[in-house]
């Protein structure tokens, strides 16, 4: 079994399954707070899907894609936060 | 060889991806759900870069990964711990079987100040003056 098999048959349909778990999780979620970390979760899976993708068809530009959701991760939960602090002392 | 290597990196990435999943999915509350799904996503999506930084020959792929993932460890911890703090702020309901809450009384909920432990004895004993005054 190539490399390029094992990714696309092992690999991704185990992220792919993750995917779907934490969408479930983002869909229901109760308070706010749930989705915000679901949706950082999310982007982080992202990353690695994009990185086992990238190694599959030996494309490694993709890579730069990866930095930026990484940044966008982090600028997402931390704004979310700082207007779920706000909201809280307008009320 | 450097196949096997990719392909044992790459596994054990993707499976403690698929257990913050399940855990995300599975915990109780918010605090237990943040507390699981951080750290495995962060070591997943980590092993998984390690594997592209194994597999591309090329130095400028390498650096692109360890930027990468040093971005990752490095802002996880502070989104969580931000996250957190809020929601402890706006009271996000706990599970019934939580037995220690260490904040409990330290935290000075309008001006959002942590208090130390004189500070927060001294505010308790004025709250008790307080109720036998009135």
């Amino acid at each position: 079994m190539s490399l390029s098999n094992y990714i696309d048959y092992v690999i991704l349909p185990i992220l792919a399954v993750s995917l779907l778990l934490v969408f479930i999780r983002l869909f229901k979620g109760p308070t706010t707070v749930d989705r915000v970390i679901a949706l950082d979760l999310l982007i982080t899976i992202g990353v690695g899907v994009i990185t086992v993708y990238s190694i599959s068809t030996r494309k490694p530009i993709l890579m730069d894609t990866g930095m930026i959701l990484a940044l966008i991760a982090f600028l997402g939960t931390i704004a979310f936060s700082y207007y779920l602090e706000r909201r809280r002392k307008n009320d | 060889m450097t196949d096997i290597t990719i392909m044992v990196l790459s596994t054990i990435g993707a499976l403690s991806i698929l257990f913050a999943a399940i855990g995300i999915l599975r915990m109780p509350d918010f605090y237990l759900r943040l507390s699981v799904t951080v750290k495995a996503a962060t070591l997943g999506s980590g092993l998984l870069l390690l594997s592209a930084a194994v597999f591309f020959p090329e130095a400028y792929v390498t650096t692109k990964v360890f930027a990468i993932i040093f971005f990752l460890v490095l802002t996880a911890p502070v989104a969580a711990h931000m996250i957190g703090r809020v929601a402890y702020l706006i009271n996000a309901r706990r599970w019934d079987g939580t037995v220690l809450d260490e904040l409990e009384g330290m935290y000075d909920k309008e001006n959002k100040v942590l208090l130390s432990d004189a500070e927060a004895a001294k505010t308790r004993e004025d709250k008790a003056a307080d109720d036998q005054a009135g």
